[in-house]
């Protein structure tokens, strides 16, 4: 009896072991710096994150249906000059939809590529990291973007205002990670994303539109990055060219950190939110208790092995790879 | 097996074709676009584009190993880095710096051991852990790079020394030596793999792990040694370029992974292991290098370059895609 207790409570403690290794560095942090507890200190590790978060949220999905998605990094720096030199073409009103528009164009034909015609996920969005790059640099000409009157806009409202008190860029995340929750667990559209991921075979051979699915995977991932983009051009009001880049593999290390397994079939939103937060945090609790700031790198690798690797422990039952 | 065997030599020889046309096009357009008098095909532009094809080269020899073993490394550019600030840094320790122009040996052993340990962890983390490589090393990506900030923050690291600078720039027999080591490594890992036990116990396990488990390869070991001969491979990449440059900036390296691995695909080999060829791979790493330079040359600019490489990275894996529509590979759902 008393072994079954410590095996179930031992279970629970590795099931949830992400959750109880951040409860673990959130109290030592705040034993080591009470400043790291503060809630201006709190939302304001929680706005930085939400570029990254929102980020995360789309490739989410597109990691339960069983691909990857490398290509967010460089779309978002896309859709961040696009907005910002279409705002002093044609004014926001006009820009914001634009840009959502041609992000998700660019979506749609990753979607096309790899559901439709079934292209190796990992080279394609390889292949699009390049190519919207190139796009990036031939529409700005190279040039940082920059609006031009940067008091008379009320762009800034996504990036900078606040609403009852809390910045808008937690709001967007919050309301995003919601929806997207919504969609993922109490939908028949969330349910293909699993089967997809889980099974394509057999999703297929039980009737689920595998492509279609998978299509709609990368259009709501294009949409999370036009909406990061979205929130970083509000935030600074000008950009370079290369504002995304890099960000398509810590988007994924927050995913993979989150739980999901990038063979599919597993991850929730909840999860990538806790993900991204963990990034965040660690961050700035090791900021705070005086550490070099690049030294976070080095905990980040540690804690993503170790995160996947408690994981896959536990599904197997021994804590060593059984490969001779 | 007759006709497979054909296939593959045809399918090997896809990235020769594709170079020769890339020549035929810049030879021709070079003529009429170019700003320089010089023509695109004249040999000392061509030596000059071998040199610069060296340092992604000799890691896309590695990256082909450990792809055809059924893994993946996305940290060789990290490691490329710290490589570097370990070879220039070293010469100036107290130990090193009064050998003189003896500390360069020295510092060379320094950085190919700092690879082969990076690689070396990286390896056992797969093997022991049973984490997928993707992880591992997207991991391992953030944590070498951040031991390379951590070194001397966002500061160049820097060290000149001018007898370093006069061996990486000689050209014994008229070849610049970069070019030498990219060829020998050729040589030595291409006799690696199709010469000795481990590159067929690589190919094996890269085609079907279990199987290979089954008929008493010892799999860990194998998957070890690859990633321990990407990084010393990473590392003497490192080594051919920055003796020369004698300067290593932070963020130097970056994306070389992307790049690595778009011309290893180009060159055939199989993401999920089993198949692949190093010298294909060569090819591959040549006709990215032809790509870059001959636009470079017309005059387009970083953009083109990056949206045709790009384009054509999806291109060739849809056209072999269609190409093994008969395939053994479509059986799959």
């Amino acid at each position: 009896m008393a072994d079954t207790t410590l095996k179930s409570v031992g279970g629970f403690l590795a099931r949830q072991g992400i959750l109880v290794a951040f409860a673990v560095f959130m109290i030592g942090f705040a034993l080591a710096n009470e400043r790291f507890v503060d809630i201006d200190n709190i939302l304001g590790v929680i706005r930085s994150s939400a570029i990254l978060g929102v980020m995360a949220l789309g490739v989410t999905f597109v990691v339960i249906s069983g691909n990857l998605d490398l290509s967010v990094g460089s779309m978002m720096s896309f859709s961040t000059i696009v907005v910002l030199d279409l705002h002093d073409k044609i004014g926001p009103e006009l820009a914001i939809p634009a840009m959502f528009g041609m992000t998700l164009a660019l979506g749609a034909l990753i979607g096309f590529l790899v559901g439709y015609l079934r292209l190796n996920s990992l080279i394609v969005t390889l292949g699009m990291l390049s190519a919207i790059h190139g796009l990036t640099l031939t529409y700005s000409g190279g040039k940082n973007m920059d609006i031009d009157d940067k008091q008379g806009t009320w762009f800034g409202f996504f990036g900078q205002d606040e609403v009852l008190g809390m910045p808008v860029p937690i709001l967007i995340f919050v309301l995003l990670a919601a929806v997207l929750t919504m969609l993922l667990a109490k939908t028949p559209f969330g349910r293909k994303v699993y089967a997809v991921g889980g099974n394509g075979v057999a999703a297929t051979f039980s009737g689920i539109p595998r492509a279609r699915t998978v299509f709609f995977c990368y259009i709501i991932s294009s949409f999370c990055v036009a909406t990061a983009g979205l929130i970083q051009a509000s935030r600074s009001l000008g950009s370079q060219n290369t504002v995304g880049q890099g960000l398509e593999l810590e988007v994924l290390a927050a995913v993979i950190l989150g739980g999901a397994s990038l063979l599919g079939g597993s991850g929730t939103v909840i999860k990538t939110v806790i993900g991204v937060l963990i990034l965040g945090f660690i961050q700035n609790g090791l900021l705070l208790i005086g550490l070099e700031f690049y030294f976070q790198y080095v905990v980040t690798w540690a804690i993503i092995i170790l995160a996947v690797w408690l994981d896959i422990a536990v599904k197997r039952g021994h804590l060593w790879s059984p490969i001779a | 097996m007759q006709k497979s065997v054909l296939k593959n030599h045809a399918k090997e020889g896809a990235i020769w074709g594709f170079i020769v046309l890339e020549l035929i096009f810049f030879g021709i357009a070079g003529e009429y676009m170019s700003m320089t008098e010089t023509a695109f095909l004249a040999p000392d532009n061509m030596i000059l584009l071998l040199k610069q094809s060296a340092p992604l080269g000799i890691i896309a020899l590695g990256m082909t190993i450990v792809m055809i073993n059924g893994n993946i490394d996305l940290s060789v550019g990290a490691t490329f880095a710290l490589c570097a600030i370990v070879m220039l840094d070293s010469m100036t320790w107290p130990i090193l710096a009064p050998l003189g122009n003896w500390a360069i040996p020295f510092a060379w052993g320094l950085a190919l051991m700092t690879g082969m340990l990076m690689g070396l962890i990286n390896g056992l983390i797969v093997w022991k852990t049973g984490v997928d490589a993707f992880i591992v090393t997207l991991g391992a990506m953030l944590g070498f790079r951040g031991l390379v900030f951590m070194y001397n923050g966002e500061q160049p690291t820097f060290h000149l020394n001018w007898t370093m600078v006069d061996i990486a720039e000689s050209a014994p027999l008229g070849i610049p030596l970069p070019i030498l080591v990219f060829a020998v490594c050729i040589a030595v890992v291409w006799w690696i793999m199709n010469r000795t036990v481990h590159g067929r116990n690589a190919y094996a396990i890269g085609d079907n792990r279990e199987a290979a488990v089954n008929a008493g390869i010892k799999v860990g070991p194998h998957m070890v040694w690859n990633y321990v001969l990407i990084g010393f491979l990473a590392a003497l990449s490192s080594i051919t370029f920055y003796s020369e440059s004698g300067s290593v900036n932070p963020n130097d390296g970056m994306l070389y992974e992307l790049w690595i691995i778009t011309a290893v695909v180009l060159g055939g080999t199989k993401l999920t292991g089993g198949r692949g060829s190093i010298i294909a791979t060569v090819g591959g790493i040549l006709a990215i290098q032809l790509m870059r330079k001959g636009l470079g040359f017309i005059g387009a600019d970083t953009a083109m370059v990056n949206l045709v490489i790009g384009s054509i990275l999806i291109a060739v894996l849809y056209l072999d895609r269609q190409l093994n529509r008969k395939g053994e590979e479509e059986l799959k759902i």
